[in-house]
């Protein structure tokens, strides 16, 4: 069977004169380089120029707040579990009195860490959360001198109130009507944590 | 006297400065033609376009840490970048850079000093570079540098023979005369020296990639046999000289190449361009004019050495000496007789 066409029988026939002169086979390398001086060079100048990204680019993770500043994330545990490389580690916090504008619910993370070389960007903490509180972005991971630096705790991973952080991109209708199809799994263990094994 | 010594000393200066302005930025336009060859950008950070890089090397040559082995011949070490450096900028000074200018009554020679040997001066010079690598090799008590060095000093005795053959040719066919100046005015009104020689040219090319040890003939220093050749053990500017020098190296055969074969800052129609001007004989004019000619030949060679280092490959050790003995030294001396038959047609030589 034959696959391609560029098969080439090898021959160990003597060179003729014009190819012991290397004289024409030295011009025609020297064309082919020359060819190149015209080309335009594909290098993208870094800093000032940059790649374009998909839009639906997975890079690092972000912690929403809502609308009044509070936190989403209820510490639940959903992304720690649907996390194939765990990465993901939390301890839930109690809310107390006057704390009503930082966390939504009653119940909140008091740390969340992610090891960001433990991560792979897969995108299904961001999947599995039912409130609407964690999110890949577009922008990448920093690099550290020291692997402890990688694990990013909340301090990194919560917006700032003032630097909002736009997910409209990966939070469309179509994404939160897909995410609350029951049959799916991360919606049938979340069912029986919360209603106890009631069947829907 | 005072004048011509005046006139001498800037000569020399105005030609050295030339040398390492060249070489300095044919090391940065050797990185960018490289590039532009393999479709990348080449430097372009220091300075617009990547100016300012040369300088960018040069300071980080200087601020490296400098290492003399201490099993190492320590004069000798030291002599083998000095003697490299001094007989590539040397070479510079029998060359004649444009036409003479008038000034007054004198008449200033834009050339440092004409010499009736000029060409033995040359093929002289070029012999006493090898000494640099040879010297700095073995001073240098290290096998590869030992290896490398061996090879240059070979590669360039042999490959100086077919010069030297291939110039008798050359000197034979333009009148007789081993003066660089009176080459160049013999090209003047007739044909470039190439015409008459394009085999000669061919291989007085070919010896002088040999002879600058440029790629495909870059045997003793290539880094994938002997780590980095003669020059292994060298660090700091004193490998920033070797590196330097062999720049100066092309530039210089380059305007050799430029001088002997191509007419130097002769170029077609030049009595009728200057007549159209109005410019009478010995005009500054005129010497600019000629010297930007001889520029633009030197950029050409200098962009065809460069572009044969990012096509060819290098030559194995034994291709080397064949091409060297079996085929240059017989197609050299092919020329030779062929130049003579042809000269005594045209009346050149009597017996």
């Amino acid at each position: 069977m034959q696959l391609t066409n560029r098969k080439v029988v090898v021959s160990n026939k003597e060179q003729s004169f014009a190819e012991r002169l290397y004289l024409p086979a030295i011009i025609k390398g020297m064309i082919i380089t020359a060819s190149h001086l015209f080309k335009k060079s594909p290098t993208i100048m870094y800093p000032e120029q940059k790649r374009p990204i998909a839009p639906v680019f997975r890079g690092q993770h972000v912690l929403k707040l809502d609308e009044n500043g509070a936190e989403r994330c209820t510490s639940c545990g959903m992304c720690a579990i649907a996390c194939p490389a765990e990465a993901i580690t939390m301890t839930s916090g109690e809310r107390k009195k006057g704390e009503e504008h930082l966390y939504r619910e009653e119940k909140y993370a008091a740390t969340y860490e992610i090891d960001m070389l433990r991560c792979i960007f897969c995108g299904l903490c961001e999947e599995a959360c039912p409130k609407e509180a964690i999110f890949l972005t577009d922008r990448l991971v920093d690099t550290e001198f020291e692997r402890k630096d990688f694990i990013y705790g909340k301090d990194k991973l919560v917006e700032k109130i003032d630097k909002r952080i736009d997910v409209s991109i990966r939070q469309t209708p179509e994404v939160l009507a897909f995410k609350k199809i029951p049959g799916l799994k991360h919606n049938e263990l979340f069912d029986k944590k919360l209603n106890k094994g009631n069947k829907h | 006297m005072t004048a011509f010594l005046i006139y001498k000393a800037l000569m020399c200066i105005g030609v050295f400065i030339l040398c390492l302005a060249a070489a300095a930025y044919s090391t940065l336009w050797e990185r960018k033609f490289a590039a532009f060859l393999q479709d990348r950008k080449g430097p372009s950070r220091a300075g617009w376009g990547g100016l300012l890089q040369p300088i960018a090397d040069g300071v980080k040559m200087f601020m490296k840490e400098e290492i003399i082995p201490n099993v190492s011949n320590r004069s000798l070490f030291i002599l083998g970048p000095c003697i490299f450096m001094i007989t590539a900028v040397i070479t510079s000074s029998v060359i004649p850079w444009a036409k003479p200018v008038m000034i007054g009554s004198h008449v200033y020679d834009l050339q440092i000093t004409d010499i009736n040997i000029g060409v033995i001066y040359l093929l002289g010079v070029a012999s006493i570079g090898v000494y640099g690598i040879m010297i700095g090799g073995w001073a240098s008590n290290n096998k590869f540098a030992l290896l490398g060095a061996v090879r240059a000093s070979s590669q360039m005795i042999s490959y100086e023979i077919p010069m030297g053959i291939a110039l008798i040719a050359l000197i034979i066919s333009s009148g007789g005369s081993l003066s660089l100046k009176e080459i160049v005015e013999g090209q003047d009104a007739g044909f470039a020296n190439f015409v008459w020689q394009p085999l000669g040219f061919l291989i007085f090319f070919i010896c002088a990639l040999a002879e600058t040890n440029r790629a495909p003939f870059d045997l003793p220093e290539c880094e994938t046999e002997l780590v980095g050749g003669y020059h292994t053990e060298y660090s700091s500017m004193k490998l920033g000289l070797y590196l330097f020098a062999e720049y100066i190296n092309m530039f210089i055969s380059s305007a050799v190449l430029a001088t002997l074969y191509f007419g130097g800052y002769n170029f077609p129609f030049a009595h009728e361009l200057y007549e159209k001007l109005g410019l009478a004989d010995g005009s500054v004019w005129i010497s600019l004019i000629g010297f930007g000619v001889l520029i633009a030949k030197i950029f050409g060679f200098v962009c065809l050495f460069m572009w044969i280092r990012w096509t060819l490959p290098r030559f194995r050790y034994d291709q080397l000496m064949n091409l060297g003995w079996k085929t240059l030294l017989p197609l050299s001396l092919f020329n030779l007789a062929l130049t003579v038959v042809v000269e005594f047609f045209r009346g050149n030589i009597h017996f």
